[in-house]
C-alpha cells in the first residue's frame, strides 16, 4: 500500500469537510436557537459538528500513515509542524464546542484552521529525513504539546476576535475599528500569500538568481516574479522578469531576497483581494459581519477566551518550557540557550501570564480581554512563522 | 496595633475591609476595596487587611507596598518581555553563525548589519541575557512574585479560617449571586443542605444558617506557582556557583585514553572507534531521496562514540596497572548520552584529522614517477624524523606544521591539530652532496627555488603522498549538574499550583433565615456558570428562589444609562 498517498487525499479530504462544515456552521446565525443551551441542539450545528469530527478523523488519518510512510512522527519540517497545528486548532474547536455549545465559534474556527492548513502546504511536502539532533522521543512530545496548546490559545484569539466584531461601535471610525480592520486585513494577506503561490506554482513560474551570501556563490529559484531579487544577485534564466529592486543588504539569513519577495507578493494580493470586498460591501469587513451577530452572547464570548487561556497557558507550559528544556537537556546537554525559539517561548509565556493576571487583579474583562487575546496569537504566530523562517536557530525549520 | 471590633463580637486587625467572622463591611475603609462605589462587594482577598493597604506608612512599608502591587509585577514583566524579544533581532554573542567571516562581536555585529548592527553591540544587546540589568530585571519579578503572593497570602488564610457560617445581612445581599424567598420549610432547607453535601461541599451550621463551601485549596494554586517560580529563580542563582554545577569538554582521538576533566583524575575514557553514519546510505533511506538530493551537505544521521570508561580503584597504588577498573563500555550516541559517579558524557561534536601519511621518493625526470623509497611518517607522534631510504637516501623532515595555511605564500601554523599538515623535507642524495629542500601538504608540491630569487638550482627529487590516514576526534561534553532536580521540582510545583488554582474553584453557599425570610447569597473565585448550575440543582422542587446574578443586572442597567443618552 503507498502510504504516502493514502495520506496526501486523507488530508485533501479533511479540508473539503471543514469547508462544508464552516457553510453549516453558517447556516446557524439565521437560526433561532442561539441561547447557550439550545446552540448546540439546531440542526445545522448538529450537521456541522459531525463534520467536522469526521473530517478531523481524515486528518488523523493524514497524520498516522505519512507516519508509516516516512518512519517517523509528521512534525519535524514546517510543512509537518503547521499542519499539527491546524489539526489541533480543529480539536481545541471541538473540545471548546461540548462544553459551551457555541456554533459561531465553528464559523470563525475553521476556516482560520484551514487558512493554517492551506498555509502549511505552500512549503515543500516531500518526505524527509531526520537529522541526527532531532531523533529523540522528547521531540515528538515536545513540538505536539507545544502545537496543542498553543492551538488551544489560538481558540482565545478567535472567540476574542469575535468578541470585538460584535462590540466595537461602527457607526463611526476610531482607533478600535480601524485596529479590528488591520488584524481582519492580515487574515486576507494569508489568504494572498496562498493565493499567489498556488497560482504561480500551477503556472509553473521559475526564475534562477545566483547571489553572493557568506562568501559564497548561491543559487535561489524564485518561484514568484521577482519583485526584489536576492541582493547583489544576478538573474541566469532569460525572459523571466527583471527584478524592481534589490533586497536590502541588512536582511540576513538563508535565502532572504525570496523570502521578502513572497510577503511582497502576498501583500498585493491579500489587498487586491481584499479591496475587492470592500467594494463589494462598502463597509468596513468589520462593520459588515457585525449585524451577523447580535445574537451570540458577548459575556458566553468572554468566558470562552478566558477558558482557553486558562487551559491552553498550562498545556503550553508544559510542552513550550519543560518539554522543550528536557528534550535540549538530553539533545544539546543544556535545558536553556537563549536560542530565538526558547525565547520567543518564553515571550508567549510571559505574555499569557500578563493576560492572567490583568484579568484576574485588574478586572480586565471583556474587550480588554479580547485584544490581547489577539496580541497573544499574533505573537504565537510570530514564532511559528517568523522566528522559524527568519531568525533561525537550532530548531529552525527553514 | 489598634483593633476594631465588630458588632457580631470579632476583633479584626486595622485596615479590615470586611469583618473575618461575618463579613460586615467596616465603616471607613470601604474605599480601600473600592466598594464605595459598586453595590456588590470586592471579594478578591476577603476583604482582609493587607499590610500594602495600611495608612500611614513606614519607608519600608511603602517599598513593600510598591512591589505587592500586582501593576508593578505586570510592568516588570511587560519589560522582560520587551527586552526579551530585542535580544532575538540579531544572533546573540553565542550564536553568531559559524561560518560568518569573522566571529569577533566588536566586528561581526557591525560587518554584518551596518551602523544598527554596531549600535546593538554597543549598548550590549549582543549578550543580552547575561547583561546585569537583565539579571536585576529578573530578579525585580522574583521580589515582586515573592512579597505579592506574602501581601495576600497571609491575610487570606488568616481571613477564610476565621470566617463563620452566620454572616452580616449587608454582606449577602451584596454578594454577586443573590435571592430572598418568602415560607421557606424547614424540610426544604435540610433537602437543600443534603444535595449540597451530595455534591461534595462541606457543609458547617451554626443557629440554622448553613454555610456550604467547597474546594478552598484552590485558593492557594496561585501561591502555590508562585513557590514554583521562586524555586526556579533560586535553582538558576545556584547553577552560577562550580558547586552546583561543572561544564567540562573533550576531545579524544580513536585508540587514546584519558583522564575525564572535572573528575578529581577519578576517571579515564579510552576511544575504541568511532561511527559516522549519514543519510542516504542504506536501503531504507531510499523514500527521502527527493529531500535529500535537494540538500547541498550530507545529513548526518548517527555518530557515535565506542568507549570504556575506567574508574580509578582508591584502594590501589598510584601507577600500578590495577589500579583501573572498567566501570562500562557505552556507545556514546547523540541524544543518548552516558552516566558515570554522577557525571554526564554527552556526544557534542567530531572531527577528522590525519593520523599518518606515507611518502615516496622521486626523480623529476621520470615520466611514471616511479618510487626511489617509500616512509611513513607518523603524525600523532612526531619524534621520528629521519628517514632512510633503499640506494642510500635519507629524507630528513626538517619542519613538521600540523595544521597550516598559506599567508602570502609562507606557510603558517594555524592549530596543533593535523588537519592540514605541511612539511619541509631535505632529501639527502646517496652521494653526500647538497640536501634539496622542499616543501609538500596535500595537493601542494612546491619547490622554493621557483620562487627565490637568488636563482638556485632547481631540485632534482619530489616528494608525493602516497596514502593518508585518517582517524577521527571525538568531542564529548562532561557534566555535572546538582541543579536540575531543583528545576524540575520548581517546574513540577509551578504546574500542580496552576493546575490547582485554574481546574477548580472555591465555591461558597450562605443560607440565611431571618424572620420572615430565607436570604441565598454564593460567591465563587471563578467560573460563575458552574456555580449557578450547583444552585440550581440544590433548590431543585423546593420554593427556595434562584439566586440572580447582580453583576448581569448592574450591567444590563449600565448598559441601558448609556443607550439612553445617545
Ligand atoms: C512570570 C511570572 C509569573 C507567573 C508565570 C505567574 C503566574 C500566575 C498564575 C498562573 C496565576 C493564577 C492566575 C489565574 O488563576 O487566573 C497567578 C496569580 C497571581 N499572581 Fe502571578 N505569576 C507571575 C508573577 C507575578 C508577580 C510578579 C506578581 C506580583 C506583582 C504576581 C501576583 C499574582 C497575584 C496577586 C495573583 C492572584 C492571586 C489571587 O488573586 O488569588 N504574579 N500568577
Amino acid at each position: 500500500m503507498d502510504f504516502a498517498y493514502i495520506s496526501e487525499i486523507a488530508l485533501y479530504a479533511a479540508f473539503i469537510l471543514y469547508l462544508i462544515a464552516t457553510f453549516f456552521f453558517g447556516a446557524t446565525i439565521r437560526d433561532k436557537h442561539t441561547s447557550k443551551v439550545d446552540g448546540g441542539r439546531s440542526k445545522p450545528a448538529i450537521i456541522g459538528i459531525w463534520i467536522t469530527q469526521i473530517g478531523f478523523a481524515a486528518q488523523v488519518v493524514y497524520f498516522v500513515t505519512r507516519w508509516i510512510a516516512s518512519g517517523h512522527a509528521p512534525l519535524s519540517n514546517m510543512f509537518e509542524f503547521v499542519t499539527f497545528f491546524g489539526m489541533s486548532m480543529v480539536l481545541a474547536f471541538i473540545i471548546l464546542y461540548y462544553i459551551y455549545r457555541l456554533p459561531v465559534l465553528g464559523l470563525f474556527a475553521l476556516p482560520i484552521a484551514m487558512i493554517v492548513i492551506a498555509y502549511a502546504s505552500m512549503f515543500p511536502t516531500d518526505l524527509a529525513p531526520l537529522v541526527a539532533s532531532l531523533q529523540s522521543h522528547w521531540l515528538y512530545i515536545h513540538v505536539s504539546t507545544v502545537s496543542i496548546g498553543n492551538a488551544i490559545l489560538a481558540i482565545s484569539f478567535v472567540t476574542g476576535l469575535i468578541y470585538l466584531i460584535r462590540q466595537i461601535d461602527q457607526t463611526k471610525r476610531s482607533k478600535q475599528t480601524t485596529w479590528l480592520e488591520i488584524v481582519i486585513f492580515t487574515l486576507f494577506v494569508t489568504v494572498g500569500f496562498i493565493v499567489s503561490t498556488t497560482g504561480f506554482n500551477l503556472a509553473d513560474y521559475n526564475a534562477t538568481f545566483n547571489y553572493p551570501e557568506n562568501d559564497q556563490i548561491v543559487t535561489t529559484h524564485y518561484h514568484l516574479p521577482a519583485i526584489a531579487g536576492p541582493n547583489e544577485g544576478e538573474l541566469v534564466t532569460e525572459d523571466a522578469m527583471k527584478p524592481w529592486f534589490e533586497a536590502p543588504g541588512w536582511m540576513l539569513g538563508s535565502d532572504a531576497g525570496r523570502k521578502f519577495n513572497t510577503v511582497i507578493w502576498s501583500i498585493i494580493f491579500g489587498s487586491v483581494i481584499y479591496g475587492i470586498v470592500r467594494i463589494i460591501l462598502r463597509k468596513r469587513v468589520g462593520a459588515a459581519i457585525q449585524p451577523l451577530l447580535k445574537k451570540v452572547n458577548p459575556d458566553l464570548l468572554d468566558e470562552v477566551t478566558y477558558r482557553s487561556v486558562a487551559i491552553g497557558f498550562p498545556v503550553f507550559t508544559l510542552g513550550g518550557l519543560i518539554f522543550a528544556a528536557i528534550w535540549a537537556q538530553i539533545a544539546w546537554n543544556r535545558f536553556w540557550g537563549w536560542d530565538p525559539k526558547e525565547v520567543w517561548a518564553l515571550i508567549t509565556f510571559f505574555f499569557y501570564a500578563v493576560f492572567l493576571h490583568l484579568r484576574l487583579s485588574r478586572g480586565w474583562h471583556g474587550e480588554k480581554s479580547a485584544w490581547l487575546a489577539v496580541g497573544g496569537f499574533a505573537i504565537i504566530m510570530f514564532n511559528i512563522v517568523v522566528v522559524n523562517l527568519v531568525l533561525a536557530g537550532l530548531h529552525s525549520y527553514a | 496595633m489598634e483593633k476594631l471590633k465588630c458588632e457580631c463580637g470579632h476583633v479584626n486587625p486595622q485596615g479590615t475591609v470586611l469583618c473575618e467572622a461575618c463579613g460586615k463591611p467596616v465603616e471607613g475603609n470601604q474605599s480601600v476595596d473600592g466598594n464605595d462605589e459598586h453595590v456588590l462587594l470586592n471579594m478578591r482577598y476577603e476583604g482582609s487587611s493587607r499590610r500594602s493597604n495600611k495608612y500611614n506608612q513606614s519607608f519600608v512599608d511603602r517599598i513593600w507596598t510598591f512591589f505587592s502591587s500586582v501593576k508593578v509585577g505586570v510592568i516588570l514583566i511587560a519589560i522582560a518581555l520587551a527586552a526579551s524579544a530585542i535580544g532575538t533581532i540579531f544572533p546573540q554573542k553565542l550564536h553568531i553563525p559559524e561560518g560568518a567571516p569573522s566571529r569577533d562581536p566588536a566586528v561581526f555585529y557591525e560587518a554584518s548589519y551596518g551602523l544598527i548592527g554596531k549600535i546593538y553591540y554597543q549598548l550590549g544587546f549582543h549578550d543580552l541575557y547575561d547583561s546585569w540589568w537583565y539579571m536585576i530585571l529578573i530578579a525585580l519579578i522574583g521580589i515582586s512574585l515573592v512579597i505579592c503572593s506574602l501581601d495576600r497570602f497571609i491575610p487570606l488564610r488568616r481571613a477564610l479560617k476565621l470566617q463563620r457560617p452566620i454572616r452580616n445581612t449587608t454582606f449577602l445581599s451584596r454578594q454577586r449571586l443573590y435571592s430572598e424567598s418568602d415560607h421557606v420549610s424547614a424540610e426544604e432547607t435540610e433537602q437543600v443542605k443534603n444535595k449540597l453535601k451530595d455534591m461534595r461541599y462541606n457543609i458547617r451550621e451554626e443557629d440554622g444558617h448553613i454555610f456550604a463551601e467547597k474546594g478552598r485549596f484552590s485558593r492557594w494554586g496561585p501561591y502555590v506557582n508562585h513557590i514554583g517560580l521562586i524555586i526556579i529563580l533560586i535553582a538558576a542563582i545556584l547553577r552560577t556557583t562550580p558547586m552546583f554545577y561543572l561544564d567540562e569538554f573533550l576531545w579524544v582521538r580513536e585508540g587514546q585514553q584519558l583522564t575525564v576533566p572535572g573528575t578529581n583524575n577519578e576517571f579515564q575514557i579510552k576511544h575504541e572507534k568511532f561511527t559516522l553514519e549519514t543519510y542516504g546510505q542504506s536501503e531504507e533511506d531510499l523514500k527521502f531521496k527527493e529531500a535529500i538530493e535537494s540538500q547541498d551537505e550530507l545529513v548526518a544521521k548517527n555518530y557515535q562514540t565506542d568507549a570504556i570508561i575506567y574508574e580509578l580503584n582508591e584502594d590501589a597504588v598510584a601507577g600500578d596497572d590495577d589500579a583501573l577498573e572498567v566501570y562500562s563500555e557505552p556507545s556514546i550516541r547523540l541524544n543518548h548520552p552516558t552516566k558515570f559517579g554522577g557525571y554526564t558524557m554527552y556526544q557534542s561534536g567530531y572531527q577528522e584529522e590525519f593520523s599518518s601519511m606515507s611518502f615516496k621518493l622521486y626523480d623529476v625526470d621520470d615520466p611514471d614517477e616511479e618510487a626511489i623509497g617509500t616512509f611513513t611518517f607518523d603524525l600523532l607522534d612526531p619524534s621520528e624524523t629521519m628517514f632512510t631510504l633503499d640506494d642510500g637516501y635519507t629524507v630528513e623532515v626538517v619542519q613538521y606544521l600540523p595544521d597550516f595555511e598559506l599567508v602570502d605564500n609562507v606557510p603558517k601554523q594555524k592549530s596543533d591539530y593535523p588537519k592540514n599538515p605541511g612539511f619541509v623535507f631535505a632529501v639527502h642524495p646517496p652521494d653526500g652532496g647538497e640536501p634539496e629542500v622542499s616543501f609538500a601538504a596535500i595537493g601542494i608540491n612546491f619547490d622554493p627555488n621557483t620562487v627565490d630569487s637568488s636563482g638556485g638550482e632547481l631540485n632534482q627529487y619530489k616528494l608525493g603522498i602516497i596514502d593518508v590516514d585518517e582517524r577521527y576526534v571525538s568531542g564529548l561534553a562532561i557534566t555535572r549538574d546538582y541543579t536540575l532536580p531543583l528545576f524540575g521540582l520548581g517546574a513540577l510545583i509551578f504546574m500542580i499550583g496552576v493546575i490547582q488554582g485554574m481546574y477548580w474553584q472555591h465555591r461558597r453557599i450562605w443560607l440565611h433565615p431571618t424572620e420572615d425570610k430565607l436570604l441565598l447569597a454564593a460567591h465563587t473565585n471563578k467560573n460563575w456558570f458552574g456555580v449557578k448550575k450547583d444552585i440550581e440543582k440544590a433548590i431543585e422542587n423546593t420554593s427556595i428562589v434562584m439566586a440572580h446574578d447582580q453583576q448581569e443586572l448592574e450591567d444590563k442597567l449600565k448598559e441601558k444609562e448609556s443607550d439612553e443618552q445617545k
